[in-house]
């Protein structure tokens, strides 16, 4: 028994996306894993009653905290993403939520880019206001930014690295050094990626958000959220993060980091953010995304294909000002994609019609195949017009520095036949005038 | 320093073979990672006898706490180590003395040299990792908190002990 024995080759991403998190039930050998429909679990005794509670032994309590559908999700994630462990939630937003809740205190501040989801914008600026938490918006054009807005009290840097609306890719791997360098985490939000083509934590990530809603789950079927930490961020290396380096009164004075080590974020994230704040992903909605992610591959590899024969497409349009696809060659994210999205930059990108602000609602009103609504990644072809729905809520500039002007149409290209995609297009910009 | 890389078969092995267990530097505090291992390897069925001069004399979850390894009247499989680095040669001398067959240091803990003293005595060691977690690393059990335990597996899982 010597320790010098040759280590075992990973297995591949299509394997973990089938097999990660889903061994057969050992009870019954259910091949599948079942969707456990009970809210609660019993206990043997009164003793691993407690055990359970001070979380001195692993086991299910209560489905607030953990449920074994779930948790076979949340292990899937954490593999797919190669990190330590995962956190489900009900929603993309509630992820963003639990991650910030574990990092920030009132009067604290994280920096982040502007080219992020509106919904994400809004949290932001306003909701998470409320909390006493301030976001700073950075300019991505320019790293050092980010930098320059980083004080005492900041705790985090949060970024897309795909940015919806579409086709901007964020440098994350000097953000990434920023954080070391000012020893807080880089938070990437994945989604729009997802972790076929992007592997966030390679870059130098700690934390990486889904909307599982999204690409994982994939079908436009359920809503779910996702916290995944890398277990290489070491908290102690400073006192920002008290929540994890100090007895925490709000589950008698256990001191997460030192107790859970690697996993101690997640694990905070459980039986603190989860157990009070509550947004509890479904049992049913956990194993829709199971499922959806067992094909995770397939669909991305389609996804991204069909991607790049519609944008060309639509670059070649005289109706079209302008496409911004980090698959097109014209794209000044060309490169960047190259680098953080070798399989392709998503199926989610903006286009500008010569029509502005009329021809876009035109358009969008217009489709017939495509789904004229507010979604992304699913097998359907999706479209919107950003700046009359998801980016309503912001000003002009946000909207601007979002990516989604007037004339911006967003689409997210599904696995239909290319060809029907195109011609639902082609029509849609007749009636659009364009 | 190389990277510490120890094969499941071979955890899984010293887990299932192993029944009593000195936990050195097991302290009576409930909220101390020591109290949560050595509680759950009780009730994984291991025996697990507390090590701690500090304490020397009370009752720790049932035992009865050493002061000492050498002090402890009976054999000992494993030594489960939760001190910090510069006290590892000296345990691993002790450990060797009483015949025990495995040194086991905890996540963050690890000494070479003294690793390599207690492999040339015959010893197994394994450093870097917890018991605990490994245990429930390798029964599943760490999956039901959403951490990634890299098990892919067809087959039901066996159980360890
Ligand atoms: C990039 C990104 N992040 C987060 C979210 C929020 O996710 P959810 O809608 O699941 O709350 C979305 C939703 O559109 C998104 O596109």
């Amino acid at each position: 028994m010597k320790n010098k024995s040759k280590q075992a080759k990973p297995p591949g991403f299509e394997t973990l996306a089938i097999h990660a998190g889903a061994s057969p039930d050992p009870t019954t050998g259910a091949r599948n894993v079942p969707i456990y429909n009970s809210t609660a679990y019993v206990f043997d005794d009164v003793d691993h009653a407690a055990s359970l509670f001070n979380l001195q032994t692993f086991g299910y309590l209560y489905s607030r905290i953990g449920n074994p559908t779930v948790s076979a999700l949340e292990e899937k994630v954490a593999a797919l993403e190669n990190g330590r462990a995962a956190v489900a939630t009900a929603s993309g937003h509630a992820a963003q939520l639990l991650a910030m809740y574990i990092l920030m205190e009132p009067g604290a501040n994280f920096v982040s880019s502007p080219n992020l989801y509106g919904g994400s914008i809004t949290q932001f600026t306003h909701t998470f206001k409320k909390f006493g938490w301030e976001c700073r918006f950075a300019d991505t054009a320019n790293l050092d930014s980010f930098k320059n807005s980083i004080d005492k009290d900041t705790k985090a840097i949060f970024t897309e690295v795909l940015a919806n609306p579409g086709g901007i890719v964020i440098d994350i791997e000097p953000l990434s050094k920023i954080a070391k360098s000012e020893g807080i985490p880089l938070i990437v939000d994945n989604t729009t990626a997802s972790p076929y083509l992007c592997q966030p934590f390679e870059w130098g990530a700690d934390i990486i958000i889904h909307s599982m809603t999204k690409y994982l789950g994939g079908h436009g079927n359920a809503m779910g959220g996702i916290v995944v930490e890398s277990g290489k961020f070491d908290w102690a290396q400073n006192d920002k993060f008290p929540s994890l380096t100090q007895p925490d009164p709000a589950y008698h004075n256990l001191t997460f980091y030192e107790t859970f080590g690697d996993f101690g974020f997640s694990t905070k994230g459980r039986a603190v953010a989860l157990r009070d704040l509550g947004p509890t992903l479904s049992p049913t909605n956990a194993s829709l995304i199971s499922t959806g992610i067992e094909t995770l591959p397939l669909r991305m590899e389609r996804h991204v294909e069909n991607a790049m024969i519609v944008s060309e497409f639509l670059n070649n349009h005289s109706g079209v000002e302008w496409v911004s696809y980090a698959g097109l060659k014209n794209s000044p994210y060309y490169e960047l994609a190259k680098k953080y999205l070798p399989k392709g930059p998503g199926a989610l990108f903006t286009f500008g019609l010569l029509g502005g602000y009329e021809a876009g609602i035109k358009l969008v009103e217009s489709t017939e195949l495509i789904s004229h609504l507010a979604n992304l990644g699913d097998t359907r072809s999706l479209i919107i017009h950003p700046a009359s729905t998801t980016h309503r809520q912001l000003t002009d500039e946000q909207r601007l520095d979002a990516g989604a002007g007037a004339e911006v149409i967003r689409i997210s290209v599904g696995l239909e036949s290319v060809n029907d995609i195109i011609a639902d297009l082609e029509q849609a910009l007749d009636k659009a005038g364009v | 320093m190389e990277k510490l890389y120890y094969p499941d078969w071979q955890i899984r092995r010293i887990l299932s073979e192993t029944n009593v267990i000195a936990m050195i530097g097991a302290s009576s505090n409930w909220n101390r990672p020591s109290y949560f291992a050595m509680k759950y390897l009780q009730e994984k069925g291991y025996r697990v006898i507390p090590v701690n001069p500090g304490i020397e004399g009370q009752q720790l979850l049932g035992e009865t706490v050493y002061g000492s390894l050498k002090s402890i009247p009976f054999s000992i499989e494993m030594v489960d180590i939760f001190q910090k680095p510069e006290r590892v040669p000296a345990i691993v001398d002790d450990a060797i003395e009483i015949g025990a067959k495995i040194v086991w240091m905890q996540l963050t803990i690890r000494h070479d040299e003294a690793a390599k003293k207690a492999e040339n005595a015959g010893l197994v060691v394994i450093m870097d990792r917890c018991p605990k977690i490994e245990f429930g690393r390798l029964s599943g059990e760490l999956g039901w908190g959403g951490v990634n335990t890299r098990v892919i597996s067809s087959r039901r899982s066996k159980k360890i002990r």
